[in-house]
């Protein structure tokens, strides 16, 4: 499709203002001042149907099917979006005097305490704007409780091989060093490779629970015993924490530190990449390194606290990305207790109807209980005889008007599909993908070329990322 | 479905959680509420704040009051955008990738770099990851920060510091600007990177391209912290040479929110582009040879990288990315520089007004654009009280941030929202709090 | 898959062509066939020195990176800078316009620990499948 850039005509204007009185800014010399601005030059009409245009070339939740494991694309309902838009909300500056702001805090206080109640964790800060810096702000607060306990040989961070990208990343960030922890033939944590690697230098162990295979970690306790027993704290990455809303709390499974990502659990839109937000919570001897500010509440209402002197500071401007917050907190209060524990339920059920509807055509390495999703591989056989591979199979669906599953991830599955249908699809939809899915593996023995050369349908069909990364065009150039 | 996966109920399904780990109890939380009463409830909550539309406000400090076409709004309800995930299967995902790459096509012009990435979360972290980026180029361990730099993005830069063995220092002020004396003496070969904030964040225009300048002489980096509304009419950073450009893109058509979200913007020479963090979009053409957009230089991220990434972030400001990106198509070069005029003017009329009111001083004599600092013969909070109970939200007092300035230091925004019939109210009002 | 008789190997799939006292460095066809499409390549500066069993660079395809090892070690005579410009020159002809480094060797007694053209095709194969 054409860009703004080609659509543009000179003189045409998207937005009136009133009249300026000057022409220029004054008390400007020229030499500080710039002489071109090469933007396109549009009308309303003409932006919105461009973008309008641009919006019908994408999947969507309410499109269509979403199953992309381990991101939780369940639907948003729109009530979020309608009070997320409220002036009262959406017209706040965050700077603005406490006694103007006290709904919006109010917002923050109950979310903060009801994060705590979910996640068994005894404080909160909503400040990270996104998991991977729940991440960061996790495991620096771990960084600063060693150092203030005068522990400074812990340099190590244990991550088992099945984990998202974001805790080696955030880890080696921070300046530890990353140890990687294998797993067992049940795709849970190697108990004797841990055992193996915890030590007088392990800062924290980092866990997603249930798992990225979707698997519940059943040795949670003995994995949290061994490494408080060894000196090192546990954390929590809430990326799966929908699986066991209401059904078993971090904090009670001895976890240290949590984050949890509202545009996964809690609903609010993933927004095409953002904006996400990645509360974190922690148990008390962490509190004090929390970053500031948080909201309190004392009988003058509610108020933002400053940190304390061990906190780790700001990780990002102002309180957070309080339009998710609004969202996250609307959506608690829909479901309220009850609404929540049957979230889990139903994701759970859910991701095993699927489970077995598709069990029988595709390779299941780890034949356990799914929780809220699973990984099965592309069978052997078709692979070694046709020559299709997962990511085939994924571009063919795409013909089907479903969106694909993750593939290829975790990594220590051959030919990985990560499958997470979330609560919120009716059982007609579950059974209508495994039918698809059924048709795109047969067609993958019959007609492998349909497969390997798929997409056909969609608005581009296989594009080539060679080029784009050997001459990266990364921008509009004039022709 | 229980019964074709062979369970009597739903919690056989969580058998292999074991007993010691279950909760065993309802959650401490209210039970679910209709939809009716929820919206009752929310609607109840947005009612006890006092939002700007109902109290003019002179409040920036990095989050600023400005007008949003309504179409804006209208685009960002399509749900194709905004309940679409990031852009892993390109056939599906022309609308965001494209919306995206056009957006950096935007920011690399705005501020006249070769290139820029596909947003980060807000203005502060961009400035934090910029500071990562040249310290991993240029091998040296030293950040001088300016202290005329926005004090949260300073604080963020610090925490973002608290993994690597950095050494930051902080330019001193002299009054609204950076001290030239004091930036020779800390530039040396030890220094990675120097950043500053063009407006600072007093609102001073600093004399940047010497800046630039004398942090090449060193070797060091330059990250621009640029103001984008400002930059409709400011010399840009690429046209003095800066290595980095980043701001907060709150400004272009993004709702203030009580603090987010917002949209970090980050724009490089075109030899950092293998550093930068984030997702960057590309051109590129299918197996028909159709024209079409893919996320690219992708070995750069986490989830390749894992613990050698050049970041840790996973996506972008997506939605927020395009909020600002239909803000600057609607607007385009012409009405951008409309608004910053017009907010310039305003701030100009006010600050006339305000410096003739009796014990009212300028703090320092650099020209300003749309935001200004003076001096106030009383407490800039006990002003701001009574400023409120006339109707209006007054600046950001900067005692804490900048005790050298006193108790009456007091940072004020005009942006184009602002009538004349406000601002004249307003300094009226000011005088009547004095 | 072609393993040219004229050169050694490595069992970390680089190739070392060794004239005098100079090797000259690149990936093995195998190793381009692996790693698929090659879009960038981060190789040393001449004068920098490279050690056997060292990384000394990167190669990059769309969705992977992996490290490149010296196969001997000493300094950086000479770049093929025509990958900065056309990475996928490794792919196309991995042995020849693709090659990455010349080294100067420092130990001539490292070439004894390279593997012979039929061990490395043997060693391919038992991994190809």
């Amino acid at each position: 499709m054409s860009t703004i850039f080609d659509e543009s005509r000179l003189g045409r204007r998207g937005s009136e203002l009133r009249a300026t009185k000057t022409t220029a800014p004054a008390g400007f010399a020229s030499s500080e001042l710039r002489h071109e601005l090469a933007w396109p030059e549009l009308s309303e009409p003409q932006v919105v149907r461009h973008f309008v245009r641009l919006s019908r070339l994408n999947h969507a939740i309410d499109v269509g099917f979403y199953p992309l494991g381990s991101c939780t694309m369940k639907y948003n309902p729109k009530i979020n979006e309608e009070m997320a838009r409220l002036p009262g909300f959406a017209s706040l500056h965050p700077l603005q005097p406490e006694e103007t702001v006290q709904g919006a805090l109010q917002v923050m206080w109950e979310l903060q305490r009801d994060l705590a109640e979910i996640t068994g964790m005894d404080q909160v800060s909503l400040q990270p704007a996104a998991g991977a810096q729940g991440e960061q702000t996790g495991i620096l607060m771990i960084k600063a409780y060693h150092r203030s306990r005068q522990d400074l040989q812990r340099t190590e961070v244990l991550i088992p091989d099945a984990a998202h990208g974001t805790n080696p990343a955030t880890a080696s960030l921070a300046g530890f060093d990353v140890v990687e922890v294998a797993s067992d033939s049940r795709g849970g944590v190697d108990l004797d490779a841990l055992k193996a690697k915890l030590g007088p230098k392990t800062a924290a162990v980092m866990l997603t629970n249930p798992s990225t295979l979707g698997i519940f970690e059943d040795n949670i306790v003995e994995i949290a015993r061994l490494t408080h027993q060894a000196g090192g704290l546990l954390y929590y990455d809430g990326a799966n924490l929908n699986a066991i809303l209401g059904k078993c709390r971090p904090g009670d499974t001895g976890f240290d530190v949590v984050h949890v990502n509202l545009h996964k659990t809690f609903s609010t839109p993933h927004g095409g990449g953002g904006p996400g937000s990645g509360p974190v919570g922690v148990k008390k001897h962490l509190a004090p390194f929390l970053p500031a500010p948080t909201v309190g509440r004392d009988q003058n209402g509610f108020h933002l606290v400053a940190g304390g002197p061990d906190s780790i500071g700001r990780v990002r401007s102002f309180h957070g990305n309080f339009g998710m917050h609004l969202r996250a907190y609307t959506y608690i209060r829909s479901l309220g207790k009850d609404g929540l524990s049957a979230v889990a339920e139903d994701a759970v059920l859910n991701a095993n109807y699927l489970l077995h509807l598709i069990k029988d055509r595709v390779t299941v390495p780890y034949q356990r209980l799914a929780k809220h999703e699973f990984v099965v591989g592309l069978p052997r056989s078709i692979k070694d005889k046709t020559g299709v591979r997962t990511l085939d199979v994924a571009k063919r669906l795409l013909d089907f008007g479903v969106h694909s599953p993750t593939v290829y991830f975790p990594l220590i599955v051959d030919e990985a599909m990560m499958i997470e249908p979330t609560e919120t699809e009716s059982k007609e939809t579950l059974e209508a993908f495994a039918a698809i899915l059924a048709q795109v593996l047969t067609e993958a023995v019959n007609d492998p070329e349909m497969v390997k050369t798929a997409p056909h349908t969609t608005p581009v069909r296989r594009l080539d990322e060679a080029r784009a990364a050997r001459q990266p065009e990364l921008r509009y150039r004039p022709r | 479905m229980l019964t074709a996966l062979g369970a009597t109920e739903v919690m056989d399904l969580f058998a292999d959680l074991p007993q010691a780990v279950r909760l065993g109890r309802d959650l401490e939380l209210p039970l679910g509420m209709p939809e009716l009463e929820l919206d009752r409830h929310v609607r109840s909550l947005a009612d006890q704040n006092r939002h700007l539309g109902q109290l003019p406000s002179f409040l920036g400090a990095g989050a600023y009051d400005r007008f949003i076409p309504a179409a804006v709004g209208e685009i960002l309800r399509r749900a194709e955008f905004y309940t679409s995930y990031t852009p892993y299967q390109p056939e599906v995902s022309q609308g965001t990738l494209q919306a995206i790459w056009e957006f950096q096509s935007l920011v690399a012009t705005l501020y006249d770099m070769d290139v820029a990435q596909a947003s980060l979360y807000d203005g502060a972290t961009a400035a934090a990851e910029a500071v990562m980026v040249a310290v991993a180029e240029t091998g040296r361990q030293g950040v001088v920060v300016a202290r005329s730099v926005d004090p949260q993005v300073r604080a963020v830069i610090r925490t973002y510091a608290q993994g690597r063995p950095l050494s930051i220092q902080e330019l001193a002020l002299d009054q609204d600007r950076c001290d030239l004396q004091e930036l020779d003496r800390l530039l040396t070969d030890q220094v990675a990177v120097l950043v500053i904030q063009q407006p600072s964040f007093l609102g001073a225009i600093e004399p940047a391209a010497d800046m630039v300048q004398a942090a090449h002489r060193v070797g060091a980096l330059a990250v621009v912290i640029a103001d984008p509304v400002a930059h409709a009419w400011l010399k840009p950073p690429g046209a003095y040479s800066a290595d980095l450009a980043v701001g907060e893109g709150q400004g272009l058509g993004v709702a203030p929110s009580f603090g987010g979200p917002y949209v970090g913007l980050m724009a490089a020479r075109q030899d950092l582009v293998r550093r930068l963090p984030g997702r960057i979009v590309g051109a590129t053409v299918d197996v028909d040879g159709k024209p079409g957009f893919v996320l690219t230089l992708q070995t750069r991220e986490q989830h390749i990288r894992r613990q050698r990434a050049t970041s840790n972030i996973c996506t972008n400001q997506g939605l927020i990315a395009l909020a600002a990106t239909v803000y600057m198509s609607l607007m385009g070069p012409e009405g951008l520089r409309q608004v910053a005029l017009l907010s310039h003017e305003g701030a100009e009329d006010l600050r006339h007004r305000l410096l003739a009111l009796p014990g009212v001083q300028a703090v320092g004599s650099a020209p300003t654009f749309y935001e200004f600092a003076v001096n106030l013969p009383k407490p800039a909070a006990e002003v701001n009280r009574k400023l409120l109970a006339a109707g209006f939200i007054g600046g950001y007092p900067l005692v804490d941030d900048y005790p050298e300035l006193g108790p009456g230091g007091w940072l004020l925004a005009v942006t184009e929202k602002r009538s004349e019939q406000e601002i004249a109210g307003f300094a009226k009002a000011v005088a009547q709090a004095l | 898959m072609d393993v040219p008789k004229s050169l050694l190997y490595t069992h970390d799939h680089e190739w070392v062509q060794i004239k005098g006292q100079v090797g000259r460095v690149g990936i093995t066809a195998f190793a381009q066939d692996q790693l698929g499409d090659i879009v960038f390549v981060e190789l040393p500066k001449v004068g920098a020195s490279v050690t056997a069993g060292a990384a000394f660079g990167v190669v990059e395809s769309v969705k992977s990176m992996s490290d490149l090892y010296a196969p001997v070690s000493g300094q950086v005579l000479a770049v093929n800078a025509l990958l900065a410009d056309q990475p996928e020159q490794v792919n196309r002809d991995p042995y020849g316009e693709g090659w990455m480094i010349e080294v100067q060797l420092a130990d001539a007694s490292e070439v004894d620990a390279l593997i012979s053209p039929e061990a490395y095709a043997d060693s391919t194969q038992s991994a190809g499948h």
